[in-house]
């Protein structure tokens, strides 16, 4: 196949979408970088070039920075544990032979169809409202004070909301990982004197562990972007400012263009080192 | 110790009955051979004895103790499967201690019985590779290895051999009747291939939809099989089965005859016929020949060099004392 002229042809016919690509992904980006090294605060009149590394030293040493990033870390770290947890129990679960299993596995997919914007509002408004909400209802039938939770416990909220969007995708990776287990393994563990337990630790888990990994990267690098969630609940406030949504503040709500440039560049290298670091630790689990 | 006895097991997936009620006495020590044509009911016979399907009504009995409803991990047999089902995450030496890890024994006396079994089984090259890194024999010399260091009243194989190639598969085989032989344990063994149940085998049971066709030692069974079912089965090439005007002359509706108990010569004889395909095996040739008033080719054994072609005349006389006669429901005619 591989013969001169194919490879000139292959080339030739892949060019437009490479350059769409690059187009779409380098003009957003030098932009972008151009932007982080002016003084442009639109709403002053200010647009004064060449300012060098001020708008990043000054994104870098406000208070609210170390703040964000950690509230990122809390943020990605709370959904990546509920879901692969979570995804693993419920992929278990929907493995066994039930009645309606087409119907349930559906249902168990059907979170991740739904916009992260309508989803938040509908957990604000339809569960977490501490009137209206379907939770503070629950808790005044058992006689129990209801909970304001997006201003009692708003980050459990946000990480409960992610967790629900994202527990599908982890449920389904996990599922067809769980699927591909030769039974004859499990048999010969069976055989071998392995309780439940002992088999889920010793023989399924270590099955799982690539698909596991993948769950995780994937995640990360989507969660660290999460935005809507955050928009739609609590708007940053009480500690769910995450390093996104500063950016975010910096440039609509302060208006100054250069400092949130600067905050975006930060955030996509911060954000590259995190997936070159995962790959490393556990990109180990992918080659075996 | 190792005897089990299956009193009237039944298995029924639904509505569909695969082994009707079922007797069989398998004595300490036996190396018992189920085989049988796919679909027979042979390896979920064998997984009736190791506990991983439920039997549907009967009992089974492992030396004397009723053993129907007991886990399989607490029946003291060890298992090897047709894929081997080794742990792919886990080192050659950490699959075969994973039994004796489960059963919570020392380290030093689990290391002890890796390197035992291991010395047996020609592995202690290879203790720290993974499954993945060794051979179709290898890995199935580690799942035997992961069986015996249990030390377990039986062994239960599901086809091991077959997923070998066919000279690996002559050396297996060798090697498991060996083990056999110093282990003296009992060991129950399913396949499909009657040349390794006739070679490694104390009995046969031959099965046939869930029905025990006959029991027996292996000769027992190629000298006189119960049915046309078992005769066709054991002995290879098979038996030729002939009905028609040339049984009715022995008194039966079918008789048989084995490649191995008619005499080619060159002229005289009972049967004339034309030679078809021949097979040249080097030791021997079988010849493919059509006889006039047999329905289908009858093929004999003739010696390794013999000069005779395809569409050469030959005759054939059967040893009378080696014919088998069938009646009309297939049974042996004593």
């Amino acid at each position: 196949m591989a013969t001169h002229h194919s490879r000139i042809a292959a080339r030739a016919m892949m060019a437009p979408a490479v350059f769409l690509l690059l187009v779409w992904m380098l003009v957003p980006l030098i932009l972008t970088l151009y932007f982080s090294t002016m003084d442009y605060r639109p709403l002053r009149g200010i647009y004064e070039c060449c300012q060098g590394f001020d708008n990043y030293v000054r994104f870098v040493t406000s208070s609210s920075f170390l703040e964000s990033i950690l509230t990122t870390l809390r943020l990605v770290g709370g959904v990546l544990l509920i879901t692969v947890l979570g995804g693993v129990l419920l992929a278990l679960l929907l493995d066994q032979p039930i009645w309606g299993q087409g119907v349930v596995r559906i249902l168990v997919i059907a979170p991740f169809f739904v916009m992260p914007t309508v989803s938040a509002l509908v957990w604000k408004n339809m569960f977490m409202n501490p009137v209206n909400g379907l939770f503070a209802h629950l808790a005044t039938a058992l006689g129990l004070q209801p909970i304001d939770w997006l201003a009692e416990a708003p980050m459990l909220s946000i990480i409960l909301i992610v967790s629900w969007q994202w527990l599908p995708f982890a449920t389904l990776i996990l599922l067809t990982a769980v699927q591909s287990l030769d039974s004859e393994q499990l048999e010969a563990a069976e055989m071998d004197g392995a309780g439940a337990l002992s088999r889920f630790g010793h023989i399924i888990l270590p099955h799982l562990a690539r698909a596991i990994t993948v769950v995780i990267l994937i995640q990360t690098i989507f969660l660290l972007s999460i935005f809507a969630e955050i928009f739609v609940t609590t708007g940053g406030a009480f500690g769910t400012r995450t390093l996104t949504y500063l950016v975010y503040q910096r440039i609509i709500e302060s208006q100054n263009i250069g400092l949130g440039s600067a905050g975006g560049i930060i955030a996509v290298i911060l954000a590259n080192i995190i997936a070159i670091g995962l790959m490393r630790v556990v990109g180990k689990n992918l080659d075996a | 110790m190792g005897r089990i006895i299956l009193d009237k097991v039944r298995k029924a997936f639904g509505e569909t009955e695969v082994i009707p009620p079922l007797d069989l006495t398998i004595e300490d020590g036996e190396f018992v051979v189920f085989v049988g044509p796919s679909g027979c009911g042979k390896s979920t016979l064998l997984r009736l004895i190791a506990g991983l399907e439920d039997v549907s009504g009967g009992a089974i009995r492992i030396d004397g103790v009723d053993a129907t409803s007991t886990p399989p991990a607490q029946r003291k047999l060890a298992m090897v499967f047709q894929s081997y089902a080794l742990y792919p995450h886990m080192s050659v030496r950490k699959n075969i201690a994973f039994p004796l890890r489960m059963a919570g024994m020392t380290a030093e006396e689990q290391d002890k019985r890796v390197n035992a079994a291991a010395k047996v089984l020609n592995l202690t090259d290879y203790l720290d590779r993974r499954p993945g890194q060794l051979s179709g024999g290898q890995r199935q010399r580690v799942a035997i290895g992961r069986a015996i260091v249990r030390e377990p009243s039986a062994f239960l194989f599901d086809e091991p051999l077959s997923n070998l190639d066919a000279a690996l598969r002559v050396g297996m085989r060798l090697e498991i009747s060996e083990l056999h032989k110093r282990l003296a344990t009992t060991m129950i063994y399913v396949t499909h291939d009657q040349v390794e149940a006739m070679t490694m085998a104390d009995k046969i049971v031959v099965l046939r939809a869930g029905h025990i066709e006959q029991v027996g030692s292996p000769l027992d069974l190629y000298r006189a099989p119960r049915n046309t079912f078992v005769a066709g089965f054991i002995g290879s090439p098979k038996m030729n089965l002939i009905g028609g005007a040339e049984a009715a002359k022995h008194g039966a509706t079918t008789i048989g005859i084995r490649p191995e108990h008619l005499t080619v010569t060159p002229a005289g004889g009972t049967w004339t016929g034309r030679i078809g395909v021949s097979e040249h095996l080097g030791s021997d040739t079988f010849f493919h020949v059509a006889i006039d008033g047999i329905a289908d080719p009858v093929t004999v054994r003739a010696g390794g060099e013999v000069a005779l072609h395809y569409g050469d005349t030959i005759h054939l006389t059967p040893d009378l004392a080696h014919l088998h006669r069938f009646d009309a429901q297939g049974l042996r005619i004593a």
